[in-house]
């Protein structure tokens, strides 16, 4: 007796140029309800998604405490925005003097809008190299101050998010060259070069950036000659600096060898030296290659930054623990500075994530395009 | 000029000349360096009164540490204490390498699933945790515990002598001796001798094409070596109960909120990762193999089990690797909440001795001799899947 698949296929057979009938339920239901087992998975999703969704809008609107102060939010259940509105200018801004918190602001505004028009590709340019010689220094003076009338507020008052972007950029901005530097030295021919990179690059990523910062925050005053002190902030940011050189230098490194062989043949060929042919030939290759790879470095090293809570800088994670502590606060609204943390973290995770998939799409079909069948 | 003073510099122009020149100038360089910071700190710890070396280690540490695998109270050494730090890194690692893997498995694949919703929800998953710090998650984990659970005072108690608060998770346990740990030493080398059979079952099926039912051989293997060691050391049976006093509980084993902390943010953290790597690696095996599986009439689970997660394997296993290395490297973030592993340990410890250099080596060398450890294990066994195609 023929089951019912063997009477299907007995009926394509005769009939191959009819379109299969459709029976039940139309395709993207399908994908929903296909199955028992995939009706209860949907519904099992839906029903969280609901609880979860309605649980956000109770703790966030119908049950939250809009206005008052402290007294109003310590009896309620739901999320004590007053404590946000009250604490918004510290967390962002952290010790920074009250009334000079335009000039942060404004060097942040000045910072995000190069990041912004740096990603866009019809600015991609000359310009660009400009554009990012001059913000740093403008940034730096408006944090700084001390000149043009502006009064001078020293590194220990600076904090909260700028003090994250800083961390994060100059880490990455000064990690580049050195780990382009040591991928350069670890795939060189020369075995001391080589033994002396793959040292620094492996007990680098071979220890935790905790116990890096340790070492920076302890040790390199010790290092240093007589009468010269490095301030806490530029302590942090040398083992943010080492710590990003060696893990760009892993990126590089794979950039390096992706770079097909014959191209260092054909500018051996042209007659060009080490140099002139990886400044020419080889790394415009390699590092276009690890542009996508190296925002996702960064995206993990601006979350890396909070790491410099632990030697006691005031970050922007710092500023928020900070504003819980508050006596005022104290023990009131903890869960909401940190949801309220946490998102301002995964918006700007999220958007350079959004942009690295971008740029990889982007960059493969530029590839594509000029190399036909490469 | 005379042609001898004119050779050196032509000799520049010799590439083999040039290589020795440029590894000599890196080495010297990289020595001086060092030569001259090794100067200036033995200057100022001389100036400073600190003392150098590792005698340190045999004092008495003198401060009490909150979770310990080992005996340890504040009279013991340094040494010991350093000890009771690394052993909590490693015992909270392996948990939270366990957790990740299981959770980034199933939600990988779930993220490939047909069903939208469910990949949706998987999607969610992965970025809610992605895009957010550890140490963020890390504080966060530990305030929700803190608030969500009842002072010790008021502890919850689901079942009879178990007691939940925001103390912890406290259980009876078994009054420790050192049968106990024969007990569990011959139960880790059953896990090993299952291994081993299992291996050898494998091999004669493949060599002799006989199939034949191996479980309960594994099982037996595995389960003879504690069975014998239990007959043979004879550990006592008694029970440690849980006590509740007004303040604190005492007795029982106790899981600390800051372990549970630890291990919940390394554990999820590393899973959204897992994630990626799992949905990655299954999407790299060819539809081929899927239809081909399909078509030899297996069934969806087992075509995902038995043809293509072992193909996966080959291009998960190595990220795999650098997600277990840092998971290891980022529980040194304990120190945030106060759990009290290698780094905290060593923090006490260089704070208490004012001897920072040695302290910071001794925890940068065992991490970084843990680290060569597990990426020796890992490569070894990428080798093993590796073999595998063919």
């Amino acid at each position: 007796m023929a089951t019912a698949a063997e009477m299907d296929a007995l009926n394509l057979a005769r009939a191959p140029l009819q379109p299969p009938r459709r029976r039940g339920l139309s395709a993207p239901l399908k994908r929903y309800f296909g199955t028992p087992l995939n009706a209860l998975i949907t519904l099992a999703c839906l029903w969280l998604m609901v609880r979860l969704a309605t649980a956000a809008w109770g703790w966030l609107v119908t049950r939250a405490v809009m206005e008052g102060g402290p007294e109003a939010c310590k009896g309620g259940t739901g999320a004590c925005w007053p404590f946000l509105a009250a604490k918004l200018r510290f967390m962002i801004f952290g010790f920074y003097p009250y009334d000079e918190h335009w000039r942060p602001a404004l060097a942040l505004a000045l910072f995000l809008g190069a990041i912004i028009v740096s990603m866009m590709p019809r600015f991609w340019g000359r310009g660009l190299v400009w554009l990012w010689i001059a913000v740093p220094p403008i940034c730096g003076v408006l944090m700084y101050g001390g000149v043009f009338g502006l009064p001078v507020v020293t590194t220990t008052n600076w904090g909260g998010l700028p003090l994250s972007f800083m961390l994060s950029f100059v880490g990455l901005a000064l990690g580049f060259p050195l780990g382009v530097v040591l991928a350069l030295a670890r795939s060189s021919k020369l075995p001391a070069i080589q033994v002396i990179a793959i040292i620094f690059i492996e007990v680098v990523r071979g220890v935790p950036l905790v116990s890096i910062l340790f070492m920076a925050s302890v040790m390199l005053p010790l290092f240093m000659p007589d009468g010269l002190t490095v301030d806490k902030l530029l302590r942090a940011q040398v083992a943010i600096i080492i710590f990003a050189g060696a893990y760009i230098a892993e990126t590089v490194r794979g950039g390096l060898q992706a770079v097909p062989k014959g191209q260092h043949e054909a500018a051996a060929a042209l007659g060009l030296g080490y140099w002139l042919a990886m400044r020419k030939i080889i790394l415009p290759q390699a590092l276009k290659i690890v542009i996508p790879p190296l925002v996702n470095i960064f995206i993990g090293f601006f979350q890396d930054t909070t790491l410099v809570t632990i030697i006691g800088l005031l970050d922007f994670l710092d500023t928020v623990r900070a504003s819980l502590r508050d006596p005022n606060w104290q023990g009131i609204a903890v869960i909401e500075g940190y949801v309220f943390a946490a998102l301002v973290y995964a918006v700007f995770s999220y958007a350079m994530g959004a942009y690295s998939r971008f740029l990889e799409r982007r960059l493969k079909t530029d590839h594509e395009r000029s190399a036909p069948g490469g | 000029m005379a042609a001898p003073s004119s050779n050196p510099l032509r000799l520049l122009n010799d590439l083999r000349v040039r290589a020795v020149l440029y590894q000599v100038v890196a080495v010297a360089l990289v020595v001086g360096i060092g030569l001259y910071l090794f100067g200036n700190v033995s200057r100022k710890l001389a100036e400073q009164n600190i003392a150098t070396g590792f005698a340190y280690l045999d004092r008495p540490a003198g401060f009490v540490i909150s979770q310990s695998f080992i005996a340890y109270d504040s009279s013991n050494s340094y040494a010991r204490a350093l000890l009771v730090g690394i052993l909590n890194t490693v015992f909270v690692s392996i948990f939270a390498v366990l957790l990740s893997t299981v959770l980034g498995l199933v939600v990988g694949i779930a993220r490939l699933s047909r069903n939208p919703m469910l990949s949706l929800l998987a999607k969610l998953y992965v970025e809610a945790l992605r895009n957010v710090p550890l140490l963020l998650y890390l504080f966060l984990w530990y305030a929700l515990i803190v608030a969500v659970f009842p002072p010790v005072r008021e502890a919850w108690q689901p079942i009879p002598e178990v007691f939940v608060s925001n103390g912890g998770l406290i259980v009876p346990s078994l009054r420790w001796s050192p049968a106990h740990s024969g007990v569990l030493l011959a139960a880790l080398a059953g896990v090993v001798l299952a291994f081993v059979v299992a291996g050898r079952l494998r091999r004669h099926r493949v060599a002799t094409g006989i199939e034949r039912r191996a479980w309960p051989i594994v099982l037996a293997a595995s389960l003879l070596p504690p069975l014998l060691a239990a007959l043979l050391l004879q550990p006592d049976l008694v029970v440690n109960w849980p006590e509740k006093g007004r303040f604190r509980i005492t007795g029982g084993l106790q899981v600390t909120p800051e372990f549970t902390a630890l291990l919940v943010g390394l554990g999820l953290s590393a899973s959204a990762g897992i994630a990626e790597i799992v949905r990655a690696g299954i999407l790299s095996v060819g539809r081929g193999q899927w239809e081909a599986s399909r078509s030899v009439g297996l069934r969806d689970g087992q075509t995902m089990r038995l043809v293509v997660l072992p193909q996966a394997l080959r291009v998960i296993v190595p990220p795999l690797t650098s997600s277990y290395l840092s998971t290891f490297k980022n529980s040194s973030l304990a120190i945030a909440i106060g759990y009290p592993d290698l780094v905290m340990v060593s923090n006490t410890t260089m704070n208490q001795t004012g001897q920072a250099i040695e302290g910071i080596a001794i925890f940068m060398l065992v991490y970084l001799g843990m680290s060569i450890t597990i990426s020796l294990f890992m490569n070894w066994y990428n080798a093993r899947v590796a073999l595998v195609e063919r």
